[in-house]
């Protein structure tokens, strides 16, 4: 068992650097088919860096899909995607040394308890076992759950099982977290404790994309947004931009459409 | 509400079948195979029409309590007969719990297992041909027989159920319940020694079994036609007794669980223990060997592999008896090591996507291909090992030891190379995380058997050279050649198992994001 020396994550500072230009994510021309199906055509996307960013749209929207790629997961079929400036698929290694992933409907090792799992994923990213220990601790710490360390992810809640993952997505103290509909089926107040982390994360300098299609939530939260549907970008920028003066919900229904203005058969209505 | 689940039911059949092709290919198979033993059971059951009544009597009542017993142990084995119609999917409609229990008694009866017992039984009357009216007395019983089966079963599944809520006791249960069957063999093989000298033990276990719950049905027909009406009029109350308890306790068990959610029942360690993590070196390699070793502690997947390590030293032992071949005991240590090491052959497959952790973690493939082979090798070096120098002393073959631990110890590093190169191609649909490890995917069986046998075809190939070196010792008898096949073994299994890990490594790095893809695919 002979490993290369690995590069110690903690010599690498998560130092603001907010201004310098290069935007924490972008994407150019992004594409990608599944069979017949084109997931993503032609997106483009700047993040800018320390930015709090919004990725809503409907399902099937490409989301997903997009934030795969992003994160070194899928490959994309053309396009350029940039984390602070290193070509995400031409230096792989590199890349993922800076991003910390929360994805949805990507399962667990969850035979193993949230402890366990936590220290798994710092020992992955090659950190050293007094830092993995120190850092587990902290997280378990900060997402309130002490009490849930030695019990099996299996076993967890849906709430809970985000809130681990979040853990993993975290350990190495990357620069970028991308995280995939985090809120679902968390409780209000674990999400808000959830938000907390994240907005100290972004004032420290780290840059946070979620996506998500709860708009209340995100219209509260983020500070840049763009609505995503069929593969495509059709607004971006900052929430004030993107809604000017009328509600984010009401703008993503007018790009989106779809919307139907019935109440619904004739049967259903009790009274 | 009877003929909804029932149609429900056959939609569901006929969905899953024009999904693939094999799965028809299977069916047709099976179905030729059911309606073979249908007509040979017809047939054996009018021939015994001629036979003197005990000897019917015997067979049939064996036969049928054999077949309650099977029924009734079967939800124990697979988690749920009928997924289809679980209660736990039917909880969300207003049925009531009586109309769910026919319901499914009449789903359980008209589904493939459930007829072809019911025509078997059936055609138990065809003994009786000769008299009419115990052979009307057959149908009867029988068909009260089949429903005892069917509702039996259920009840089980729906005993069990409410238990499988604790999980572990479902894992566990579903892999003990394995070891009979799997030395079914070797047991049948001593047993019949005894009962060749007492084949007389027969009639009065049949006679035994009249009594009890499981033969009562079966044997109200021959009590009838000995003349025992007494008898068979007890027999007949045992058995409708029988049935409308079991009834009972499954309506039962059923309204309960309509209105119970499954609670699942947690096992928590200390904070701060981390079980093997503590105890790996803290390297992604280490890291990865430490989950591996978890998971096979406590991933029924992994964990009912090990099943086969006792039970082939026993299946060998046994047979080297009764054969009278010594050596033959011999054979253990090369085939665990042939076993074990191939067990891992598409480990990434039961990573399901949760691979997309080591991936985005930038783990290097040398560093996953070695954690998983430490994690097997921890425990099977030892192992086989063990068993080999164990069958030695058995088969007190002391000279032929140097070439057997060669032969184990070459194929058990050759297969764990072959299977680092393989899992990192071949992705096979297996049961998901936290299914049943026995919980057969949709059209994965033709894949699944093609791939393996290939892979250990690939694997006898690569052992070819201390195989022949191996037999060569053994038949010459020569001590130098069995130093030598030690050697060859070690040497050769090295390379192989490096190589393995080099090229399997490098396949992982260079295909990644598609071997996540292909394991996303819902399969």
């Amino acid at each position: 068992m002979s490993d290369a020396p690995p590069p110690d994550p903690a010599t690498r500072l998560v130092e603001p650097r907010r201004g310098d230009g290069t935007p924490a994510l972008s994407i150019r021309g992004l594409w990608k088919r599944f069979g017949d199906k084109i997931a993503v055509q032609g997106l483009d996307l700047e993040v800018p860096s320390g930015s709090f960013y919004g990725l809503v749209g409907p399902n099937g929207a490409g989301k997903t899909t997009t934030l795969s790629m992003a994160t070194g997961l899928l490959r994309p079929d053309a396009g350029e995607l940039r984390i602070l400036g290193v070509d995400v698929w031409a230096d792989p290694t590199a890349a993922k040394r800076l991003v910390g992933v929360l994805s949805d409907g990507i399962a667990l090792f969850d035979r193993l308890s949230g402890e366990q799992l936590i220290t798994y994923h710092g020992l992955l990213n090659g950190m050293d076992r007094d830092t993995v220990t120190a850092r587990t601790h902290d997280l378990l710490e900060l997402l309130d759950m002490r009490e849930a360390a030695g019990k099996l992810v299996v076993d967890y809640s849906a709430g809970m099982t985000k809130k681990i993952a979040l853990a993993t997505a975290l350990i190495h103290a990357p620069r970028l977290l991308v995280l995939d509909e985090p809120f679902e089926s968390v409780d209000p107040v674990s999400a808000a404790n959830i938000r907390d982390i994240l907005h100290g994360y972004v004032e420290s300098g780290g840059t946070v994309i979620v996506s998500s299609h709860a708009m209340d939530m995100v219209q509260r939260m983020c500070d840049h947004v763009a609505v995503i549907a069929d593969g495509r970008v059709l607004a971006s920028g900052t929430i004030d931009e993107v809604r000017s003066g009328r509600d984010l919900e009401d703008v993503f229904v007018d790009l989106v459409g779809g919307r139907h203005h019935t109440r619904g058969p004739e049967w259903l209505r009790t009274s | 509400m009877v003929a909804h689940l029932l149609r429900l039911r056959l939609l569901v059949m006929r969905n899953t079948l024009s999904r693939s092709p094999w799965q028809l290919v299977a069916v047709i198979i099976g179905a030729v195979y059911g309606i073979g033993i249908l007509v040979l059971a017809f047939i054996g059951l009018t021939l015994l029409g001629s036979a003197p009544v005990e000897l019917a009597r015997t067979i049939v009542v064996l036969a049928g309590a054999a077949t309650v017993l099977g029924w009734a142990v079967v939800p124990l084995l697979t988690s749920g007969i009928d997924q289809t119609l679980s209660v736990a999917r039917l909880r969300v409609f207003p049925i009531a719990p009586s109309r769910l229990v026919l319901a499914l008694a009449v789903c359980g009866v008209l589904g493939i297992p459930g007829a072809v017992t019911l025509l078997a039984g059936v055609f138990t009357a065809a003994t009786w041909w000769r008299s009419p009216g115990i052979a009307l007395a057959a149908v009867v019983t029988a068909a009260i027989a089949v429903l005892t089966c069917v509702c039996a079963s259920r009840m089980i599944e729906s005993l069990n159920a409410g238990l499988s809520s604790h999980r572990r006791y479902r894992e566990i249960s579903g892999i003990l319940v394995l070891v009979p069957l799997l030395l079914l063999g070797p047991l049948i093989t001593v047993l019949t020694a005894g009962i060749r000298g007492a084949a007389d033990a027969l009639p009065k276990l049949a006679d035994g079994l009249s009594w009890s719950p499981l033969g009562a049905a079966w044997s109200v027909p021959s009590d009838l036609a000995l003349g025992h009406y007494g008898e068979a009029g007890l027999k007949f109350l045992i058995a409708v007794a029988t049935l409308a308890v079991i009834v009972l306790i499954w309506r039962r068990t059923l309204a309960t669980a309509l209105v119970t959610t499954v609670q699942p029942e947690t096992k928590t360690a200390e904070a701060g223990h981390i079980g093997l993590f503590g105890w790996f070196p803290a390297s992604p390699t280490g890291a990865v060997a430490a989950r591996s070793l978890t998971y096979w502690t406590r991933d029924p997947r992994y964990s009912r592999q090990l099943i086969l390590i006792p039970i082939f030293p026993i299946l060998l032992y046994v047979n080297s008896r009764t054969l009278d071949l010594p050596s033959l005991v011999t054979a253990a240590g090369p085939v665990v090591a042939f076993l074990v090491s191939l067990s891992i052959f598409s480990d990434l497959s039961y990573d399901s996507t949760a691979f997309a952790a080591h991936l985005s973690a930038r783990v290097t493939g040398r560093a996953d291909r070695t954690g998983r082979v430490a994690a097997v090798a921890v425990f099977a070096v030892p192992v086989v090992a063990g068993i080999t120098v164990g069958s030695a002393a058995v088969a007190s073959s002391w000279a032929a030891l140097p070439a057997l631990l060669g032969l184990s110890l070459g194929i058990l590093l050759s297969g764990l190379g072959l299977s680092s190169l393989s899992s990192s191609r071949i992705i096979l649909p297996v049961p998901a995380p936290g299914d049943s490890p026995f919980a057969a995917k949709t059209g994965a069986g033709f894949t699944t058997s093609v791939t393996t046998f290939a892979t250990w075809g690939i694997l006898a190939a690569l052992s070819l050279p201390e195989i022949v070196l191996a037999v060569v010792a053994g038949v010459v008898g020569s001590a130098l050649l069995g130093w030598i096949t030690l050697v060859v073994g070690l040497g050769l299994g090295a390379v192989v198992l490096s190589a393995g890990i080099r090229l399997g490594g490098r396949e992982i790095e260079r295909s990644g994001p598609e071997l996540l893809a292909r394991l996303r695919v819902p399969r």
